[in-house]
């Protein structure tokens, strides 16, 4: 009789009365790692939970509807300095018009990368330039953009009487722009990349060019990715404050930037929600600490929309084909 | 000349060192098509046309026309041979099956009749190859792709509804144009053809990746079939899907092969035993042997081929 089949019908018996997961049975060692990846978990769940919490009692405290609907006003008085219907207006405008424009110019690079990418030594330089500009502060993006708009696209910035000042919604929404760049070059390369080679040779193989399978095949089958990657963009943006404040400029009411118009508007500066909240709070000149409150909250709002709306985007989505 | 030396006189030659560059004379018939000494095939050397359970189909009662050639085809990957002196003909009214081990170089012969091979970067080719007698190389590419088209291992319908996946095949370039009731006809008869009419003509506007696996292999062949080519290639088209798709597919490549020469690479025997009328075996590059399915697989004249076609089916 072999030791092999004596212990065979041992094995059950002993699996069955030790159950496997009893933390009690671990090395020491073992269970102190255990009970620091739980308690960083809670930790985690613990201050998220107190900022929404906290965001929503103060929300709720100074909940006010007619805020979103008027404009703000400079006065002292805090029944008389009005809403923010501007920064709301503003924060809408430099979410359309950024991703306006990190959207298409994102999606060529991603394009050009994955479908091309030669000399490849190009490439790596792309790849390196969209590193820095993602590892880039804002507020270095913000200086930059200023001498930018002032010495070179002062036309389409605010025109204070000849003096350019180098701010302007087209000047804040192309700096943010960069922001929102990287995160939709990488969603959308990493959309691409998951599509098999043989989806493309097949478009080859019915006779099609290069540009007519990247369009008809390759960008619809990387929608959601594109998508995943400006709304991650639209969150950044959302929250951004330094270039909102050197290069949208520190007036509370949008200004048209000329005597009028649309152009103007553009041309205009104005503010958004993150720099109406830095204003109104006693980090900025405290005038309005409970209408930066809920300011503050409805800013949280759309933010986590925006995430949402990644999560959902993101989720259950299986690949449509197998390698 | 006497069965036994027969045998004899073919031991002799596979002792011989093999010469430098081979050439199979396709046109020409088995040397050897008796069966081998003995009466009952030898088990392991030959003998599995028999097969239980396989049953092979009626060839085709339509002329057989000479659509492509290969002639002393070479391709390299850098500086590694795939494909070797290859010489064969893909005639329409049949099915061609190229069998053979993993890596033989019948897949990468296969993407040479459409110049896909050539959308990798090192891949060098030798010899020509012509479709209806002009050479390949000077056709334009897009326009051979369209005479000449694939159906691949993995389905892979397009992120569109059915009507365009076989639309987008019809298409100029990408574009939106012709207008669609134009396209109705084509697109419609391109399904029937493919046995696919009878389950999506009623749902044309649904997502193609929302049908089965064997509908969207089907769907596959449809699109390859609407530009109406004259060759189809099919690279290990049933290797995703299950049994009762395969027969399905199967049974549609026999109809297509009386309008549509047809050459499929497969990694299953009972298949090429199954729906090929031509075979040619393929090792480490070479076409080893090539002729009629029943002589391949019944009495095979190269003893490689007899191994592999025995060791396939155990």
């Amino acid at each position: 009789m072999s030791a092999t089949a004596q212990r065979a019908p041992a094995l059950p018996a002993r699996t069955a009365t030790a159950p496997r997961d009893s933390v009690r049975a671990w090395p020491l060692r073992d269970r102190i790692g255990y009970f620091c990846a739980w308690s960083a978990g809670l930790a985690l769940i613990a201050i998220a939970g107190s900022i929404v919490v906290y965001m929503a009692f103060r929300g709720a405290q100074y909940f006010d509807l007619s805020l979103l609907f008027e404009s703000p006003n400079a006065e002292i008085d805090q029944s008389a300095s009005g809403g923010f219907k501007d920064p709301l207006i503003g924060t809408a405008m430099l979410l359309v018009m950024s991703t306006a424009m990190a959207a298409p110019l994102g999606v060529a690079i991603a394009v050009w990368l994955t479908e091309y990418g030669r000399p490849a030594g190009l490439a790596r330089a792309v790849e390196s330039a969209i590193e820095i500009v993602a590892g880039t502060p804002s507020i270095v993006l913000a200086m930059f953009g200023l001498i930018l708009f002032q010495e070179w696209f002062g036309f389409l910035t605010f025109d204070a009487e000849g003096s350019t000042l180098g701010r302007s919604f087209i000047a804040a929404s192309a700096m943010m722009s960069l922001i929102a760049l990287p995160l939709v070059v990488g969603a959308t390369r990493e959309a691409l990349n998951a599509i098999p080679r043989h989806v493309r040779e097949a478009s080859y193989a019915l006779g099609k060019t290069k540009a007519a399978t990247i369009r008809r095949v390759l960008l619809p089958a990387a929608r959601p990715g594109i998508g995943t990657g400006a709304a991650l963009g639209m969150g950044r943006v959302a929250g951004d404050t330094a270039i909102v404040v050197v290069l949208l400029g520190s007036t509370l009411q949008i200004v048209n930037g000329t005597d009028g118009g649309i152009d103007g508007l553009f041309r205009g500066t104005g503010s958004t929600l993150t720099s109406y909240v830095y204003l109104n709070s006693p980090a900025g000149e405290g005038l309005a600490p409970e209408k930066a409150y809920f300011a503050a909250f409805v800013l949280m709002v759309l933010v986590i929309i925006l995430n949402f709306v990644v999560t959902r985007l993101a989720r259950g989505r299986k690949p449509l084909w197998t390698r | 000349m006497d069965p036994l030396t027969e045998l004899d006189r073919r031991d002799e030659d596979l002792l011989r060192p093999p010469p430098p560059v081979r050439r199979i004379l396709v046109d020409e018939q088995p040397t050897i098509v008796q069966p081998p000494p003995g009466g009952a095939p030898v088990a392991g050397t030959s003998g599995i046309a028999a097969a239980p359970g396989v049953r092979r189909a009626e060839p085709s009662p339509a002329p057989k026309v000479e659509r492509m050639r290969a002639e002393a085809v070479s391709i390299a990957y850098g500086e590694k041979l795939a494909v070797d002196q290859v010489t064969i003909p893909v005639r329409q009214g049949e099915v061609l099956a190229l069998i053979g081990p993993s890596g033989c170089g019948k897949t990468t012969l296969l993407r040479s009749f459409n110049r896909l091979v050539e959308l990798t970067p090192t891949a060098t080719r030798g010899g020509r190859i012509t479709l209806d007698g002009e050479d390949i190389d000077r056709i334009e590419v897009t326009d051979l792709r369209r005479r000449v088209s694939m159906v691949f291992q993995q389905p892979n319908p397009f992120p569109m509804s059915v009507f365009d996946n076989v639309a987008y095949a019809l298409r100029e370039q990408g574009s939106r144009r012709p207008r669609r009731d134009s396209l109705q006809e084509p697109v419609a008869d391109a399904l029937l053809r493919a046995g696919l009419w009878d389950e999506v003509g009623s749902t044309l506007d649904h997502p193609a990746l929302r049908l089965s696996g064997g509908q969207q292999q089907r769907l596959c062949i449809a699109r390859a079939l609407a530009a109406r080519p004259e060759v189809l290639l099919l690279d290990e088209p049933c290797s995703a899907l299950d049994p009762r798709s395969t027969q399905v597919i199967e049974e549609l490549i026999l109809r297509l092969r009386e309008e549509v020469a047809v050459v499929i690479v497969t990694h299953n025997m009972q298949q090429a035993l199954r729906i090929a009328d031509h075979v040619g075996f393929m090792y480490l590059g070479e076409l080893v042997e090539y002729g009629p399915a029943e002589q391949v697989f019944g009495s095979p004249r190269e003893q490689r081929t007899r191994e592999y076609v025995a060791g396939a089916f155990g």
